[in-house]
């Protein structure tokens, strides 16, 4: 379970001065949910999730991720995300096994439960021809398998994706979303954040759409239809963020 | 604080710096390689430029002495010089190093030096070129020999003993143990070294493991974990640290090994075969600098809340910048500075007192010269070690809160 209640964050910037990345953001995911997070860049989709994720903290407001708060208990907090963004990436040196051995060392699971876990990731990710390779001599596919086990090592309860397809293949984007769908059918409470339209409307359960660093329309994708009168998510998107409709 | 994280955090540093060329050259290759490279390597280089330079006879140049051919003839006869036929211009031939040096002798200076006159020898050399130098030395040392000829034969000539031109002796003699003699020698140059090693030793281990994961967007990954921050921040300030700590340990041990070596050459004659055998002679002592054993641990001692305080500030620093590139332009500058306290400790005449204790590096270069010749000043001592530790304190606490503040690990 998400919940945000007033969601603020602000950054002091010496040309601009105070910048409201996020902006009493307020709404709840319940698990087994994938809630879409969709903006356009520097709408303050990013740091709304690093706000759930503990990396960065709020300046106003609260939000409790998996019963814990952001604020007070940070590291319960990170103990039940899994976090996945397009910026989190892989030590180069390390092997696969060695990537997930280690974030599943730092979540506190013993080395044979470690071990254990890494087989099975392994087996459903089909990972095994190169678990044992360095992580700088992998395609990007193989970089994505490897960065979703890292995050599923401690078997989450919420799962936070920060465009995960950002800069990636057909086929590489396409096994992320499937991805995506499975941590939901496991009942996982799963936050996908992204500018691509096709992907809320293929992956979402509710849509919340950010702008300015405010979430200004919320709703599944057939309650944001019948609200907007219109069909095509695109044009719903520039309707509530207050920009031209191409028709 | 959670030692178990912290280790987690540091052994993987560990094995991710062992895989990294750029940490293992600046934490094994180099501080081993330093001292083997300066004593056989420049040192031979040295000694060779030198070797040449005294087994070449120098040329030389006799202006005037038309009336004083018995010293023109002398100076011609000496094997240690080459004389050239005299030309106007001498004082460019010397300039282009065609000849080395020249003489100038001064009119009637034969008849002078019966008559019992005192005329001026002048020699013209040029100043800061080793063969010009070695010219003129040998040119010297002609006309002091001759000079002592004279008043020799003037005091025979009346009669007198030559003991009332020299009426004593004067002789200088060592009195301090070889591992003082050493420590004196070396004990400017190895604080400067350990200094240097131990920056580098931590400088590159510190961009890697936080402008470089910034770069490479592992860091998001790492804060991602669970783990307080602060057990992070003292993982890879640890690894930090060992980078230092093994640049010096590997300087010292390569030196240890290095003074072994050199010392068996000079006893063997140079004789590699001999070497093993003849460096567990205990003259070896004899033959090379001996550094005091004790001064040596001292040094170690004093040098770790320095190596303390270089890991965090290299990695304060390194943690501020963006990128690999930028902390590296932060940090090669830091370097200078750290440099001139080191360089000052090496001047001769610059002594540990109760202000300069409180300067830090400077203070770390004085006290490792003093206990390395065996003087151990304790409440400097004190002064220094607590001093360094609070430093070092400081710059860790320092690193520390940089590592939670969001516009530094965010400043991408």
């Amino acid at each position: 379970m998400i919940e945000a209640f007033h969601l603020t964050k602000t950054f002091r910037d010496k040309k601009r001065g105070e910048i409201r990345a996020a902006d009493d953001i307020s709404f709840r995911v319940s698990p087994g949910q994938i809630y879409g997070l969709l903006g356009a860049n520097g709408a303050g989709k990013t740091t709304t999730l690093r706000l759930l994720a503990t990396l960065l903290r709020p300046t106003g407001g609260s939000a409790t991720v998996g019963g814990f708060d952001v604020t007070r208990e940070p590291e319960k907090v990170r103990a039940s995300v899994g976090f996945l963004a397009a910026s989190t990436a892989l030590y180069g040196r390390l092997t696969a096994r060695e990537m997930i051995a280690y974030f599943g060392k730092l979540n506190g699971l013993a080395d044979a439960e470690i071990r254990t876990r890494t087989q099975r990731l392994a087996d459903e990710l089909d990972m095994h021809e190169f678990l044992d390779r360095r992580c700088d001599q992998f395609s990007t596919g193989m970089k994505q398998k490897t960065s979703i086990a890292r995050t599923l090592i401690h078997d989450p309860a919420v799962m936070i994706f920060d465009e995960p397809t950002l800069g990636l293949d057909v086929m590489t984007a396409r096994a992320i979303v499937k991805f995506v769908r499975e941590c939901r059918n496991r009942g996982k409470t799963v936050i996908y954040s992204t500018h691509v339209m096709s992907e809320v409307e293929k992956l979402c359960d509710t849509i919340g759409i950010i702008h300015g660093g405010k979430l200004l329309a919320e709703g599944t994708l057939a309650g944001l239809r019948a609200t907007q009168g219109e069909q095509d998510m695109e044009e719903i998107f520039v309707k509530i963020v207050g920009g031209e409709a191409t028709k | 604080m959670n030692w178990h994280n912290i280790l987690t955090v540091y052994l993987k540093e560990l094995k991710d710096s062992l895989r990294d060329r750029r940490t293992l050259l600046s934490t094994i290759i180099i501080p081993t390689l330093v001292m083997p490279l300066l004593t056989f390597g420049v040192g031979k280089v040295a000694s060779g430029v030198i070797g040449k330079a005294r087994s070449e006879t120098p040329t030389v140049m006799i202006l005037g002495g038309e009336d004083s051919p018995a010293v023109v003839a002398q100076l011609k006869e000496s094997k240690k010089i080459k004389v050239v036929p005299t030309s106007p211009d001498w004082q460019e031939r010397i300039t282009e190093k065609t000849i080395r040096a020249a003489v100038q002798l001064p009119e009637k200076f034969q008849a002078g030096l019966t008559a019992g006159a005192a005329p001026a020898v002048v020699i013209y050399h040029y100043e800061g070129e080793l063969k010009s130098s070695f010219g003129a030395g040998e040119l010297e040392k002609f006309f002091r020999e001759l000079r002592e000829r004279t008043t020799a034969d003037r005091l025979a000539e009346r009669s007198l003993p030559a003991t009332l031109a020299k009426p004593f002796e004067l002789k200088r003699e060592n009195v301090a143990p070889p591992e003082k003699v050493g420590g004196n020698l070396f004990g400017g140059f190895v604080p400067y070294l350990i200094i240097i090693l131990c920056f580098t030793g931590a400088m590159y281990p510190a961009m890697d493991l936080t402008a470089g994961e910034k770069e490479r967007g592992t860091m998001e990954t790492l804060l991602c974990s669970p783990v307080a921050r602060i057990d992070i921040v003292l993982g890879k300030f640890l690894m930090v640290l060992t980078g230092s700590l093994s640049a010096m340990g590997f300087m010292l041990l390569s030196m240890g090994v290095t003074a072994f070596v050199a010392g068996s050459l000079l006893m063997s004659g140079g004789s590699m075969a001999k070497a093993g055998a003849v460096a567990a002679s205990s003259k070896a002592g004899e033959v090379i600098p001996l550094i005091d054993p004790f001064g040596l641990v001292g040094v170690l001692a004093m040098v770790f809340p320095v190596a303390v305080l270089f890991a965090a500030v290299a990695f304060t620093i390194s943690l501020f910048a963006k990128s690999y590139k930028e902390a590296q332009s932060y940090l090669a500058p830091l370097m200078i500075v750290i440099l001139l306290p080191a360089v000052i400790g090496m001047l001769p005449g610059i002594d540990l007192n109760g202000r300069l204790a409180f300067v830090p590096l400077l203070n770390l270069s004085l006290v490792c010269k003093e206990m390395l010749s065996g003087v151990w000043h304790w409440n400097y001592i004190a002064i220094i070690f607590g001093s360094s530790c609070v430093y070092a304190a400081v710059a860790l606490g320092l690193a520390v809160k940089m590592f939670n503040r969001e516009d530094v690990i965010f400043r991408t």
